[in-house]
């Protein structure tokens, strides 16, 4: 069960700002990240990827590859094992056989540069001239590109063993509608009728990149007894090895994988596809082989976020009081099942209390990349359109937008739209805090418009281990098993020192590989800081319980006459010993006679993560003449639970709003016909830079999570929800009238202006 | 008795019915009650998250019930 925690009061360490242990190698350019690391021997691997969106494989013939000099190997999707239909442990892997025909194609392409063969050579260039041989002979078929295709009737079908799960019935025809779902409350038709104003529209969004800087990259190196390690850029170091040996036909404890420095995932390393070509191919080749991933292969072949489509409408009182809701939301999968569509209905009404509400989700094939997890997956694209139409309502009411969110805000007791009732949350101190924020008092220019958001993310707990080794001077070393992607190896040492009563510079973290460590669930979901988090505290309590054990044998106690305080062992109040306190690093200097070296370890399955909500409040002033927005101000509000690096917190919310500024205003993956992206590069498809944005301001709201020792939610995801519908708001009143479609871009800004003038 | 909401998805299993009241020591329990009651829910059910009393399970075993327990099934939720 989850466990309820007595917070931790009176804290020293916890909540402090100390300089950051790995920041001195990254910016000085030693840390080490997945293109850096090399072999003796090694060669390259590249890949050959499909010009077509769409089509079947009827042939590929390898042999002029092959034979090229300086080619060690070549493989293709015959060279691999069917892979069984099967969940992959651990999330976002999706079904096992999906992700191997995604890493490599089959007898069918589903996207335009879907992999379909790989050449391991002595050089990228003889490696690039070997793919530029291999002749594939393909049957094209007719590209599906957008929902309305995918789902119109006679559509063509991706794949013919694909049938609409969640129906009441079995369906008899295949569909490119993989899952669909409903959530229902109350009566919704009652609830409209109820209704004194009715707010409605449809919303689309567009597939987005998570835009991390580091392509993707590994290196791999398969030994004569075919066990593999794999040095990889990732953020789930324990699920790549999993998929990698389920689609290779390899044992778990076979393969290892090292994770290196990481720059940037976003929830887009959570899922292979590079490490079985690079492991195969050296196997083939009995080198080590390194592959890395331009930032054209990035766009075109790795997971993006789903384009979506979601028709909505809100009933209201004239008091503002929300009465019913309805949505329909289509989330595009890309070419195999798996959009985030479930959280995106469950994520959707979260702030607010509703008593009648009915969504349907759809999770819909196309032919684009399959997607991968984003920041918060799912939520940004249905809180755009709900949050879109609560400021339409607060518009019509002529009420604040903040106000109108208090008036209906979900507390503590609320039963949330996915079913159980909030523990505590922080909804109304974000709402709150935001309406006392100067940026939000301040008197706007004209032409400036200001708009407001609410935010949503579950956050999650699972699996996770943990050791921490006192050494015989007193420091402390802590192996876990999440790759540090935003502050991790701070967060933990800081857990530490506050748990043991040590120095913070007396503490190190370090990142396990799979083998040197126990298992531990991906990096992303928001849980790292929450659920290894407490696996660290768990591990430095069993240490505190040795050294109680030790402490107590040296003074002829017995261990229950011990207690612990700020770093030492002391006689239990009432107990009357004249010992003097001995601190941890008397203990760890005399462990050879009490026992041995001291080695505190924790594995837990951690429950009970405490939901994160946000407030976003962007100021924008609109070109009329080019459609351009200029964003002047942007500030999120964002509940920590308990903030244990603030730095770290407060650049988890800056980093969630830059990402959703920019899927606000340009970021899109365009398509031709053809089903080709044409915008597969930095250049075209338009992230922010520095010079785009304010700075963004980051206020920490700390309702604590009773679940976790120190109060931790998680803060890495719910920081991305809220921009869109902010900015979006922000633009409908500065322009004075709503664009519901995004990217806000100035083509399609200037092209509304003109229609609207 | 726990309270047990279903997802709309089994409602062709369920004859319509979402809302069930179960006595039951503890999940698994609760799985082979709502089998007997529903055949053929089991699986789909074994394959969702849980939450008990407010607090969401991902992967739920062990966990036991109070007699008033509040109960949803739900999707598992990722994240990135």
């Amino acid at each position: 069960m989850a466990e309820a925690f007595d917070l931790k009061q009176d804290l020293k360490y916890v909540g402090t700002r100390p300089v950051r242990p790995d920041g001195v190698d990254k910016v000085t350019g030693r840390a080490q990240y997945g293109a850096d690391h090399n072999l003796p021997n090694m060669i390259y691997g590249k890949v050959l990827r499909s010009p077509h969106a769409h089509a079947r494989i009827t042939a590929i013939d390898t042999s002029a590859a092959e034979a090229l000099p300086g080619v060690l190997a070549v493989v293709t999707g015959a060279d691999f094992p069917t892979a069984a239909s099967g969940e992959i442990g651990g999330e976002s892997g999706g079904d096992v056989a999906d992700v191997a025909k995604n890493v490599m194609a089959r007898d069918k392409v589903l996207y335009h540069g879907h992999a379909v063969a790989a050449v391991a050579a002595k050089s990228t260039a003889i490696a690039e001239q070997a793919l530029a041989l291999i002749v594939v002979d393909y049957e094209p078929l007719t590209p599906v590109m957008s929902i309305d295709q995918a789902i119109a009737n006679g559509a063509p079908i991706l794949d013919e063993q694909c049938f609409t799960k969640g129906l009441p019935e079995q369906p008899s025809e295949p569909s490119n509608i993989a899952m669909t779902m409903t959530m229902p409350r109350g009566e919704i038709e009652e609830g409209f009728a109820a209704a004194d104003v009715i707010v409605e529209g449809e919303f689309n969004v567009p597939m987005a990149h998570q835009g991390y800087i580091e392509p993707h990259a590994c290196t791999a190196n398969t030994n004569e007894s075919g066990e593999v390690t794999v040095w990889c850029c990732t953020q789930a170091p324990f699920e790549f090895r999993n998929m990698t040996a389920k689609i290779l036909g390899k044992r778990v404890g076979d393969i290892k994988v090292v994770s290196t420095e990481i720059g940037g995932g976003f929830g887009g390393k959570t899922v292979v596809y590079l490490e079985p070509l690079a492991a195969l191919l050296s196997q083939k080749s009995r080198r080590p082989v390194k592959m890395t991933m331009s930032r054209e292969e990035v766009f075109r072949a790795t997971g993006p976020t789903s384009g979506t489509k979601i028709k909505a409408r809100l009933g209201a009182k004239n008091d503002g009081t929300f009465v019913a809701a309805e949505a329909t939301l289509w989330y595009e999968a890309g070419a195999f099942a798996g959009a985030p569509v479930g959280p995106g209905c469950m994520s959707m009404l979260a702030p607010y209390q509703i008593p009648n509400f009915k969504l349907t989700g759809y999770d819909v094939r196309v032919n684009k990349p399959k997607v991968a997890a984003y920041r918060a997956p799912g939520a940004p694209q249905s809180m755009h359109a709900f949050e879109c139409l609560v400021d339409e309502l607060a518009q019509k009411l002529d009420v604040d937008p903040i106000d109108l969110r208090l008036h209906n805000v979900a507390e503590e007791g609320t039963q949330a739209p996915y079913g159980p009732k909030f523990g505590p949350i922080g909804m109304r101190a974000c709402l709150e805090a935001a309406k006392a924020h100067p940026n939000y008092t301040k008197p706007l220019d004209a032409g400036v418009g200001r708009g407001v958001s609410a935010a949503f993310w579950f956050n999650i707990g699972g699996e996770s281990s943990a050791e921490v080794h006192v050494n015989e001077d007193g420091t402390v070393t802590i192996l876990e098993g999440n790759p540090d992607i935003g502050g991790s190896r701070a967060s933990m040492c800081l857990m530490a020192a506050e748990t043991l009563g040590v120095e913070y510079d007396n503490v190190k973290a370090l990142i396990t590989d799979t083998q040197t460590g126990g298992y531990t669930m991906v990096t992303g979901g928001s849980r790292t800081t929450f659920a290894t988090g407490m696996a660290v505290v768990k591990a430095c309590e069993d240490v505190i319980a040795q050294c109680r054990a030790r402490a107590a044998a040296t003074w002829e106690l017995d261990i229950d006459q011990v207690a612990w305080e700020d770093g030492h062992a002391v006689p239990a109040p009432g107990v009357n010993a004249d010992v003097a306190p001995l601190s941890l690093k008397e203990i760890a200097g005399n462990t050879a006679r009490t026992g041995g070296p001291l080695l505190g370890r924790a594995s837990l399955n951690a429950a009970g993560a405490g939901p994160s909500f946000a407030v976003n409040i962007a100021e924008l002033r609109a070109d009329r003449e080019t459609g351009s927005l200029e964003v002047l101000s942007f500030t999120g509000f964002q509940d920590a639970g308990k903030a244990i690096h603030p730095d770290y917190v407060e650049g988890q919310i800056q980093g969630g709003a830059v990402q959703g500024i920019g899927w606000a205003l340009n970021e899109e993956y365009i398509y031709g016909e053809d089903g080709v992206m044409q915008n597969a590069g930095f250049l075209d498809y338009r992230i922010p830079v520095a010079s785009d944005l304010p700075m963004i301001d980051a206020v920490i709201i700390e309702v604590p999570n009773p679940n976790h020792p120190y109060g931790v939610r998680g803060v890495g995801e719910t920081g991305i929800v809220g921009p869109l519908a902010a900015m979006a708001n922000a633009a409908s009143r500065a322009l004075g009238f709503r664009v519901n479609d995004l990217p806000l871009s100035p083509p399609r800004v200037l092209e509304a202006i003109e229609a609207h003038d | 008795m726990a309270r047990v909401t279903l997802p709309q998805s089994l409602t062709a299993l369920t004859g319509g019915q979402q809302t069930v009241e179960l006595v039951a020591a503890d999940y698994r329990g609760l799985l082979r009650a709502l089998e007997a009651r529903f055949p053929g829910c089991r699986e789909p059910l074994e394959a969702l998250a849980v939450a008990i009393d407010g607090t969401i399970y991902q992967t739920p075993f062990l966990e036991s019930l109070d007699p008033d327990s509040d109960v949803h099934f739900l999707p598992r939720i990722e994240g990135g």
